[in-house]
């Protein structure tokens, strides 16, 4: 089936979302490629054949050095065109979105995106997207090829045992639009260290906009303390300033799958939803009984935080000492 | 500064999908996109702050309007709207190539999006419109800064926040945090109905039929589906009890 597996990194490390659409890609079609684009990556490319690449093409030039997505829709669209692979695919991210789309214009070809699978059927491909705030479940296809498709972040697990033999690396060259250069990076970020990861936290109590101001987050920090918890944000209050971005779950933050998920004053929105659904209780606490949280909340309390919280953190006191 | 702002007419509320048509339900009542009112917010900010005009573009049914209203009722100077039958049914290919013919015309020193498609959660249309418009691009900024030729942007990654610098004319996609949008004075709505506003069919653009719509789309819905079970849901009202409710129900599960 020919197909090229956009596989993104960060800090001189393959992501893990890419290898988990490597993998799964390796157990759709034997004959994978990977593709790695950037500046000083051909170390990285040879990592990605236990992943399930049968080959890694490389892209080595110094347009490429900094994560940002038109110089990677020309590479790949020449890459794309001259080896004529019929699929393309992306783990979703900010970068890779934002290439997808730009590849999608240039080829003109379709882009489904938010897949939560993919499966062959009658011959073609087809990718399972949920919808409307995972009210409906939508089989989407494509025309024609090549087929562009973004799959949901935290979707598919790297399998490392999918090959047992190294990728062959072959490095290709690339050539840059003025327009595609035009945008450049002044300061790019690097992930944060501090604090212990709340990936690996059993409970986190998490704070929305709905905590109506910051200082309302030592509600959430008191609950969390007395149930030997981490604290967790929203997008919403991060990008406002009210905590920082290291305990951001969601789309563009962390994606955690604790056995306790407490959100406090959070709607629950797609964009937060994705980074937590797997966590195994879902307690919420909202004043919107129309909130989406509820509707894939093991527990919803419809009510006031700041009443309901500090007698909640009380109450876990109580029953702890 | 001339900044175009894209906007989408999204379905309220009871959204669903036609079986027969596989597309989604446009028939009810619409409002702007809740991500554009932030793009079109930070478009009057920066024309607050260096004069200029703002010019709303949407594609879509004629009920359109009401949204672009909401966005003239809030400051933008005029709108245009490109409505077209055969403009339905178009995916992400069909509709770049109908907004960006559009766009190309108006030729915009900046060009402002929100953040996502409250309707089909899409967050993908500014950089396929960039590539056919050739200009450059930053996404998901949470501040913006615009100078004498050229633009800021902090973008939200899942690293942190990077600080990425474009010439203009340039597209903007702004995050929902990058501002808090007003709401339009009395004064705002009765002084929309008098602004320009311009429809403009796709033969208009010099749009070929077979590039937009169904025919000029390149994904297809196969079929849908109901979700998995989601297992038990528990929503309660807080009577004062809702506190001991959320302990007993995490003790019995064993999480304390």
């Amino acid at each position: 089936v020919a197909t090229l597996v956009f596989l993104e990194h960060h800090e001189n490390e393959l992501l893990k979302p890419s290898l988990g659409v490597l993998s799964k890609a390796a157990q759709l079609d034997q004959d994978v490629t990977g593709v790695v684009l950037g500046s000083g990556v051909k170390e990285l490319a040879s990592q990605a054949g236990e992943f399930g690449a049968a080959k890694v093409l490389v892209v080595d030039k110094p347009e490429l050095e900094a994560p940002l997505p038109q110089p990677r829709v020309d590479a790949l669209a020449g890459i794309v065109s001259d080896r004529g692979f019929e699929t393309v695919l992306f783990a979703a991210s900010v970068l890779s979105a934002d290439v997808a789309a730009g590849l999608s214009a240039r080829l003109q070809a379709g882009l489904n995106w938010d897949l939560t699978d993919l499966v062959e059927q009658d011959g073609g491909l087809v990718g399972k997207r949920p919808a409307l705030g995972d009210s409906v479940y939508v089989d989407v296809g494509w025309s024609t090829e090549p087929r562009l498709a973004l799959i949901r972040a935290g979707t598919f697990d790297p399998d490392p045992k999918t090959r047992s033999v190294e990728a062959s690396v072959e490095e290709l060259d690339a050539q840059f639009e003025d327009f595609s250069t035009a945008a450049t990076m002044v300061e790019q970020a690097h992930a944060e260290s501090e604090g212990p990861s709340i990936e690996d936290a059993d409970v986190i109590v998490a704070g929305g906009r709905g905590l109506g101001a910051p200082e309302n987050f030592k509600l959430v920090e008191e609950l969390a303390q007395a149930l030997g918890g981490a604290v967790a944000a929203t997008r919403a209050v991060v990008d406002a300033g009210w905590y920082p971005y290291a305990t951001q779950v969601g789309q563009t933050g962390k994606t955690v799958s604790p056995k306790l998920y407490i959100a406090c004053g959070i709607s629950g929105a797609i964009q937060h939803k994705v980074g937590m659904q797997s966590s195994g209780v879902i307690v919420a606490i909202n004043k919107d009984p129309n909130a989406p949280i509820f509707e894939y909340s093991d527990l919803g309390v419809v009510g006031d935080l700041n009443e309901i919280v500090p007698k909640l953190t009380e109450l876990v006191r109580q029953r702890r000492s | 500064v001339k900044i175009a702002v894209c906007v989408k007419h999204v379905p309220e509320q009871a959204r669903k999908i036609d079986p027969e048509t596989k597309r989604l339900d446009r028939s009810g009542e619409g409002a702007i996109n809740p991500f554009d009112v932030h793009a079109v917010e930070e478009a009057l900010k920066i024309k607050e702050a260096r004069g200029g005009e703002v010019l709303i573009v949407t594609m879509g049914p004629a009920g359109a309007q009401d949204s672009v209203r909401k966005a003239l009722a809030m400051g933008a100077d005029e709108a245009l709207l490109i409505t077209d039958d055969a403009a339905a049914g178009s995916d992400l290919v069909a509709t770049t190539n109908a907004l960006a013919a559009a766009l190309e015309k108006e030729g915009a020193d900046l060009i402002l999006f929100g953040q996502q498609a409250g309707d089909s959660d899409g967050a993908v249309l500014w950089a396929a419109v960039a590539d056919r418009l050739r200009l450059p691009v930053i996404s998901q900024v949470a501040e913006l800064e615009v100078s004498y030729g050229k633009v800021r942007g902090k973008r939200q990654t899942e690293f942190g926040y990077d600080l990425i610098e474009a010439p203009v004319p340039a597209i903007l996609a702004v995050s929902d945090a990058i501002n808090e949008p007003r709401y339009p004075s009395l004064k705002g709505i009765m002084g929309a109905r008098s602004k320009p506003q311009r429809t403009v069919t796709l033969s208009e653009l010099g749009v070929e039929s077979d590039g937009v719509g169904e025919s000029g789309s390149k994904t297809t819905v196969v079929a849908l589906s109901d979700p998995p079970p989601r297992g038990d849901t528990v929503k309660i009202e807080d009577d004062g009890s809702g506190a001991e409710r959320i302990v007993e129900f995490i003790v019995e599960r064993k999480l304390i």
